[in-house]
């Protein structure tokens, strides 16, 4: 535990440390701001439904982005030599630098309080669906984090870790989109694997056992393979 | 017994990258672990260090096994890797600091040990820059300090020179004869003097296989063939080379002679004497009896640079 803990700061200083975070949350804000703004008129409605709906998507470039140098950088310059070297396991690397990502995109996340602030001067608010889209929302991020962690330790190179996180994440997405081109019991199947399906259940404000299931079994299934890939090395 | 390495094999699809070698490297010795690039080194550390798996055989590391015990066997290794990889984005002293919280040491004694290492590595005037700022010489410092800042008793070094101006690898050396003092060094390098300067003991790798083993006079002896000296005459009237050599060749510990320069005002042979002779004198009363006189009389023995070169070239 002590050693996730360590890896996870050095992780999250190196995040703000860098322009990279930064430039990443300034431009998920201005995006996410634009649609909020531009459609909250003219709704007329007190929900912070754009926020809920609109995240997830920019997430699928967003995800892979914060996500793709954790360990592709550290494979390229070596230090991933350093780190395995010393008294640590593979999965606490893992677990440390996906909660660092989770972590930064927390952080991203806060500043859309304010709209929440604002959504509350100006009308009744139903609170349900707004706690549950927030956890929906760190849930669905940590799954396309996890799988951003999972495509970064592939490859050392980050740009084709963006792009095969990228892939992974997009298919997931999607899933629940294109079950009409299936017959019914793989599109049921295909449902429960899409990403969204589950969010629109907890952005309903109804916190399911299945939806947690799938969201934390999909992180440590992506979080394991990530391990394996580190441990590659040494078939 | 310090590090035990017992018929370790590392395969590459067909290829054995480290084939079935077993040596040991006692408590307090600086090994040198010497080979040309692609010999296996590299490997060999990487599998002590447990970065790599080997296909075959094991290692002890103070005694911990390096399949079964492999978190004891880390807590007694300072690993220095090749080309000493570092996050360029971190000051020194926060680096440090993270690494002797990897290195489970604890949280009280970390700054004192950050601070020992800091004066011990001479980091003190660089100790808040970044990493990425710093030379060649203080990143290389820098590596050294990560890799000692637990205290290791054994310390594994690839190529810790390299790429170092002269002046700064003669700094690294001392730093690493200082710490050999206390700790079992083995370090790897394809610069032979580095051996002669700073280890104890020799191990030659060529092709995955361990080659030679021993100190360096040790090694030097073994492969003495035979001493060669170069003499260099004055050129006088009526006297030919040829007449000279065979005069040379008379005198019984001569095993050859060649001619290799002819100049216009000097001659010069090479001569090869029997194992453990020294010709120096009689060489020098050859002259005088034959009236020559004596320009250069130089003796050359067999350096650690030959043997390595015999070593390895062989089979290449």
């Amino acid at each position: 535990m002590l050693n996730i803990k360590h890896i996870f700061f050095r992780e999250l200083r190196s995040l703000f440390d860098s322009p990279v975070a930064y430039i990443v949350s300034v431009v998920f804000l201005g995006l996410l701001g634009w649609f909020f703004t531009s459609s909250l008129f003219l709704a007329n409605v007190a929900s912070l439904r754009t926020v809920f709906e609109m995240t997830p998507f920019f997430l699928l470039f967003f995800g892979p982005a914060m996500t793709m140098r954790l360990l592709s950088e550290e494979k390229k310059g070596g230090t991933l030599e350093l780190l395995v070297t010393k008294p640590i396991m593979e999965y606490e690397i893992v677990v440390g630098k996906f909660l660092a990502a989770w972590m930064l995109f927390f952080a991203t996340l806060l500043p859309t309080l304010v709209y929440f602030l604002t959504i509350s001067f100006l009308g009744k608010i139903d609170m349900g669906p707004i706690i549950g889209g927030y956890i929906g929302l760190m849930l669905v991020g940590g799954v396309f984090l996890s799988l951003g962690v999972l495509g970064s330790s592939i490859t050392e190179n980050q740009i084709i870790a963006f792009i095969v996180s990228f892939l992974i994440v997009f298919v997931l997405f999607i899933l629940d989109k294109i079950l009409v081109y299936f017959p019914g019991d793989i599109a049921t199947i295909l449902e429960y694997l899409g990403v969204d399906y589950h969010f629109s259940n907890i952005a309903r404000g109804v916190i399911d056992t299945r939806d947690l299931v799938y969201y934390f079994s999909m992180m440590g299934l992506a979080l394991l393979v990530g391990t394996v890939m580190l441990e590659k090395r040494k078939w | 017994m310090s590090i035990n390495v017992q018929n370790l094999t590392k395969q590459y699809g067909t290829k054995k990258a480290v084939d079935d070698i077993s040596f040991d490297v006692h408590s307090g010795e600086i090994v040198g672990f010497l080979g040309p690039n692609g010999a296996g080194k590299t490997t060999t550390m990487r599998i002590i260090t447990g970065f790599l798996a080997s296909t075959n055989g094991t290692a002890k590391v103070e005694g911990f096994d390096i399949h079964e015990q492999q978190m004891d066997v880390r807590k007694s290794i300072g690993y220095l890797p090749e080309h000493n990889p570092l996050y360029l984005d971190m000051n020194v002293l926060d680096y440090l600091e993270f690494a002797a919280q990897l290195q489970h040491v604890e949280k009280g004694k970390i700054p004192h040990r950050i601070r020992e290492m800091v004066g011990m590595c001479g980091l003190s005037s660089v100790k808040h820059l970044d990493i990425g700022q710093l030379s060649k010489g203080y990143r290389q410092r820098v590596g050294l300090a990560q890799a000692m800042i637990h205290d290791p008793k054994v310390m594994i070094l690839d190529e810790p020179t390299s790429g170092l101006d002269p002046n700064q690898i003669v700094e690294i050396r001392n730093l690493i004869r200082q710490v050999g003092k206390s700790k079992t060094v083995l370090l790897s390098t394809h610069i032979l003097p580095e051996v002669e300067a700073t280890c104890d003991r020799a191990l030659i790798i060529s092709n995955g296989k361990i080659v030679a083993n021993g100190t360096t006079k040790e090694l030097q002896s073994q492969f003495q063939g035979s001493e060669h000296l170069y003499l260099e005459v004055e050129r006088e009237d009526g006297v030919t080379p040829e007449i000279i050599r065979m005069q040379l060749k008379t005198i019984p510990t001569v095993e050859n002679v060649e001619c290799t320069h002819e100049l216009d005002s000097s001659l010069m042979f090479k001569v090869t004497a029997a194992k453990d002779v020294d010709l120096r004198k009689q060489m020098f009363q050859f002259c005088v009896q034959k009236n020559l006189s004596l320009l250069e009389l130089r003796r050359e023995q067999t350096s650690l640079e030959d043997v390595f070169h015999e070593l390895t070239m062989e089979k290449n």
